[in-house]
């Protein structure tokens, strides 16, 4: 058996892409983790304080910026293979079936990842335009808090009123749940395709990793959804 | 029985085809969806009409032969069952059948409802053989393989190759054939010779073909009339893992 295939298309080929893809999804579902936590800060009920402090040291630290950069670039690249896949698979049959029952074998999450990802990608560039850049570019307000052991006054930019500026409009608010909603569907399928793609299923672990799949799944969006909403009833 | 068909019709490869509309009486509830066929076409040919191709072989569930996508699910409804397992019990009278060929890019249709699924061929030979001498039927007790991998690469080898899995696949992917074929050959110790180089060639091989990517949807695992098991990609996509990185 003669197998001359190269290190690049091992890579592209329908098993390379999807470890690709697999491994940039699991990467961002990480990052989903972190991002809630730090965003929950925004409930607490102290003026912003904590969460303005975390934006501080967020965009500052030169570690956690490098890591954004690598999460962007992830961001692209789950999107572009992804879109890649997509377009080939669709090629993959030029006919369509006249009758076809897809909702009797499949999940219809499974089924329109690309459609779920695309929502997604639209939502991530309006959310970095409404705060990523506007923390990182834009004109924020400043405000002066009070060390707790020192008694000295500090001047720290008030990230949290942006954010809550900009959940007073409801359409926005109203994007955001309905983002998060393309967002659970997609991660409910992704998370655990993503283990099944890196070889991890057999009858042991695999109601355990669907579980934790679709914790995660709904659980993140959720709660993440719940910000928003929070916020709007709180400042109308 | 009576049944209203819609049955796509094409004379060629290249040709525009169409569903053509038959009705169907007298049927015995305990006719295999190919027998209602064989009934059919002889009524065509005594009318002095184009009986419908269709392939079939054995009629018994093993050969692989019978390849049609019935009322929108390959090999119909009923689940882990081929085309000339499903009786028509299975459908309610004066109910309106549509059959398609099996459809994917990688399965050009002969006629009427009959594919060529020769790529499957060509991915076999692409990778899905050991090229060990294993001895005659006696050698075998030779080689003590335990119970557990001989019940997987068993339940592994029991795809009948009959292609269900890319029809029904929304990607047309032909992923569950292939790590049956790869997981059957990779649990076995005659398999372990070319065990890297199998699973490279043979998903080449597919790709090679244009049957589309996996994405874990898993419409191929519900529709196969052998129930292989998804388990089996993931041990694909394993050994190719690891036959990328350790090559």
């Amino acid at each position: 058996m003669q197998a001359d295939i190269s290190l690049g298309k091992r890579l592209t080929s329908s098993i390379g892409k999807k470890i690709v893809v697999a491994l940039t999804g699991l990467f961002l579902t990480l990052f989903l983790v972190v991002h809630l936590m730090g965003n929950l800060q925004l409930l607490k009920n102290d003026g912003g304080e904590a969460f303005n402090h975390y934006s501080e040291f967020m965009g500052h630290n030169p570690l956690i910026q490098t890591i954004s950069k690598v999460n962007f670039a992830f961001i692209l690249g789950h999107a572009i293979w992804g879109i890649f896949l997509a377009f080939k698979n669709r090629a993959a049959r030029p006919t369509r079936y006249a009758v076809n029952k897809p909702g009797a074998n499949s999940r219809w999450a499974s089924r329109n990842m690309a459609l779920l990802g695309t929502i997604v990608f639209v939502f991530i560039a309006i959310h970095l335009v409404n705060f990523y850049f506007t923390f990182h570019y834009g004109d924020i307000p400043t405000v002066d808090y009070r060390d707790a052991h020192s008694g000295e006054l500090f001047r720290v930019k008030d990230y949290a009123s942006v954010v809550q500026i900009g959940f007073q409009q409801l359409w926005i608010v109203a994007f955001y749940v309905v983002a998060m909603f393309a967002l659970a569907f997609h991660l409910s399928h992704g998370i655990q395709s993503a283990f099944q793609t890196l070889g991890a299923n057999n009858k042991e672990v695999s109601p355990t990793l669907k579980t934790i799949g679709y914790v995660l799944a709904y659980g993140l969006c959720a709660l993440f959804a719940i910000i928003p909403v929070i916020m709007y009833i709180q400042n109308s | 029985m009576k049944f209203n068909l819609k049955i796509w019709r094409q004379k060629d490869a290249n040709a525009q085809g169409k569903l053509v509309d038959y009705k169907i009486d007298n049927v015995s509830e305990d006719m295999s969806l190919l027998e209602m066929m064989d009934v059919l076409n002889d009524q065509l040919v005594r009318k002095g009409e184009e009986p419908v191709a269709f392939d079939h072989d054995c009629r018994e569930g093993i050969c692989g032969m019978c390849s049609m996508y019935i009322n929108g699910r390959a090999h119909g409804p009923v689940k882990a069952s081929t085309t000339c397992q499903l009786y028509m019990r299975n459908f309610t009278d004066g109910e309106t059948i549509t059959i398609e060929p099996f459809r994917a890019g990688a399965f050009p249709i002969v006629r009427d409802l009959a594919v060529t699924r020769s790529a499957f061929d060509r991915i076999i030979a692409a990778g899905g053989f050991v090229s060990v001498s294993t001895g005659q039927a006696q050698d075998a007790n030779n080689t003590p393989i335990g119970k557990e991998e001989a019940d997987k690469a068993m339940d592994a080898a029991a795809c009948i190759g009959c292609g269900a899995c890319a029809a029904a696949c929304p990607n047309a992917s032909a992923m569950l054939f292939v790590s049956a074929k790869v997981a059957h050959l990779s649990l076995l110790p005659q398999g372990q010779v070319e065990r890297k180089e199998r699973a490279l060639a043979m998903i080449n091989q597919m790709d090679e073909e244009g049957f589309g990517s996996c994405t874990n949807i898993g419409a191929c695992e519900a529709e196969c009339p052998k129930e292989i098991s998804l388990e089996n990609i993931a041990r694909l996509n394993r050994e190719y893992l690891w036959a990328t990185v350790a090559k």
